[in-house]
């Protein structure tokens, strides 16, 4: 085969569909970004699951003096053979892993700490905080047992899962990242489609050519190659169109636009980029492959 | 020149108990046809539109297999012929037809060459017998027209040089005269003449009465997809 014939066949073939060659390449291209940005999110989520799962922690409050008679352990304020059976049984909890103790001063200190300069901090006195228990889990998914260990032991004035107060960031990133392979998902149907459409077209307006290769006896890989190359050329073009996308998004809008407002989190770096691109570039071509082979076998029967 | 089959069997193209139903049809387009071209000769086959003159030889090409019987092409039964196989066995073929196909942005050199390019020949090899088959064709000299500078009879020149250029076993030709004024007719029926001559087996549908009366070749007539006549050195036959 020459390698010159397949090559001035293909970019005679992109010529002559260049509108329909476009749709294509768009189409594969948001396709493929959409797809993309579903894997980045992804990676994105079990970034900041590493990073917060080595610091939240759960925290069981106990009774103060205010909450005597407003809670249904609190009885009185935390007594210390409480204080005992409450860490006594936090240490036999299976996946605790250690317990820490958190008096009302030190509520007090780092409460002033983390409200500093708020009017609200000025107003609130040690004996408005609990003592509490600071737990640490080996996988903080298993908070619901130091609930379910404590809970109703007297002094115990409440269990707060701090992963709790994550979930609606973590809820909003899955939620992001469906959507996105959705729109992936009817986006490669489409281009599926739109390249169906250009190679019947492609094969249609050069079926002069193709039905006296078949006459003299050219072989069906000769005949089709053209066209699976015009594919592939498009599915590529999609894919790198894709990547670069993502890339300048990443560099411009992540890094130079986002992150310095949202300091809290922690944004993953440039790695996933070394597998997504080359797998977007090489799901283009498949795809595009595919669409061609399966409308080759439609449309150029032997 | 010509290949024979490789059992060394005489016979080229062989039809046994052939019948063909295209789908979603009641009539068959050929029914239990048997025959037996055998390899250089000259063979009309004619018989009224729809009698079946097509499928015959779109049977031999295998672009249809047969609902029942065999078609044996050079020792090959073609219902056994996988896909893969088929190019080459279209290479065994040369195939003209009435409205030429040439390529329209071709040049007659290129459009004979296309041929051997895509079945993947050397460009050595091409370089040396598209001129030797333009010559045969007489059309030296005409190598750089574009195909829309020649006449109807240059055309078919054209076509029937790419249909022979791979040296074929057999050549069919679909009413090749069909387009051609009488004289012109005469002048490419010549150039198949000596192309069967070389030992390539012609098969040729026609519909002109004069040209089948001349030639005194065998001939095959077909009625409602029945062989109804198969005479050795035959006429067109009878006014009906």
């Amino acid at each position: 085969m020459r390698v010159q014939y397949v090559l001035q066949e293909i970019a005679q073939g992109l010529r002559r569909n260049l509108t329909m060659v476009i749709a294509v390449i768009v189409s594969t291209a948001v396709a493929l970004v959409m797809m993309g940005s579903g894997l980045l999110m992804w990676q994105q989520t079990l970034h900041m699951q590493d990073y917060w799962y080595g610091k939240v922690e759960v925290s069981v409050f106990m009774c103060n003096q205010e909450d005597v008679g407003k809670y249904a352990n609190c009885q009185t304020a935390i007594t210390d053979p409480e204080k005992t059976t409450i860490h006594d049984t936090l240490l036999k909890t299976p996946h605790v892993q250690t317990v820490s103790y958190e008096n009302q001063q030190q509520a007090f200190a780092h409460y002033q700490q983390l409200q500093a300069g708020s009017v609200l901090a000025q107003d609130v006195t040690p004996n408005d905080l609990q003592d509490s228990y600071r737990v640490k889990l080996d996988n903080p998914n298993n908070a619901s047992v130091v609930a379910g260990a404590v809970e109703g032991l007297p002094g115990v004035q409440s269990v707060q899962d701090e992963q709790q107060l994550l979930k609606p960031l973590f809820t909003f990133i899955h939620i992001a990242e469906y959507t996105a392979a959705g729109v992936a998902a009817v986006m490669l149907v489409l281009a599926f489609l739109l390249i169906f459409n250009t190679v019947r077209l492609s094969a249609f307006s050069r079926r002069r050519e193709t039905g006296i290769m078949r006459l003299v006896g050219a072989s069906n890989f000769y005949i089709q190659m053209p066209f699976l190359l015009e594919g592939a050329v498009a599915g590529l073009a999609g894919g790198l169109f894709a990547s670069v996308i993502l890339v300048g998004v990443k560099a411009f809008f992540i890094n130079h636009v986002v992150a310095p407002h949202l300091t809290s989190v922690q944004f993953i770096g440039w790695s996933p980029f070394v597998w997504i691109v080359p797998m977007l570039l090489i799901v283009g071509v498949l795809m595009s492959v595919l669409a061609s082979a399966f409308t080759l076998r439609k449309y150029l029967r032997v | 020149m010509s290949r024979l089959p490789p059992d060394g069997d005489a016979t080229v193209i062989r039809f046994e108990n052939v019948s063909k139903t295209y789908p979603n049809q009641a009539r068959p387009a050929l029914r239990e046809m048997t025959l037996e071209i055998e390899r250089g000769e000259f063979v009309f086959v004619i018989g009224s539109s729809g009698s079946g003159k097509s499928t015959f030889m779109r049977l031999i090409l295998r672009e249809e297999r047969p609902t029942t019987g065999r078609v044996v092409v050079a020792g090959k039964d073609l219902n056994k012929l996988s896909n893969w196989k088929l190019p080459h066995h279209r290479r065994l073929i040369g195939t003209v037809f009435q409205d030429f196909r040439l390529l329209p942005n071709k040049t007659v050199y290129q459009n004979v060459a296309f041929a051997l390019e895509v079945i993947g020949r050397p460009k050595g090899q091409i370089v040396k017998v598209v001129p030797e088959v333009l010559e045969l064709v007489g059309l030296a000299g005409k190598e750089d027209r574009m195909p829309n500078e020649l006449s109807g009879g240059e055309q078919q020149r054209v076509a029937v040089a790419r249909a022979f250029v791979n040296r074929p076993m057999i050549l069919i030709a679909d009413e090749p005269t069909g387009n051609l004024d009488p004289e012109t007719s005469v002048g490419i029926m010549k150039l198949l003449d000596r192309i069967n001559r070389t030992g390539t087996t012609v098969v040729m549908v026609t519909h002109d009465q004069a040209i089948v009366n001349q030639m005194r070749k065998r001939v095959l007539e077909l009625d409602q997809g029945a062989l109804v006549r198969d005479q050795s050195r035959g006429v067109y036959g009878y006014v009906r």
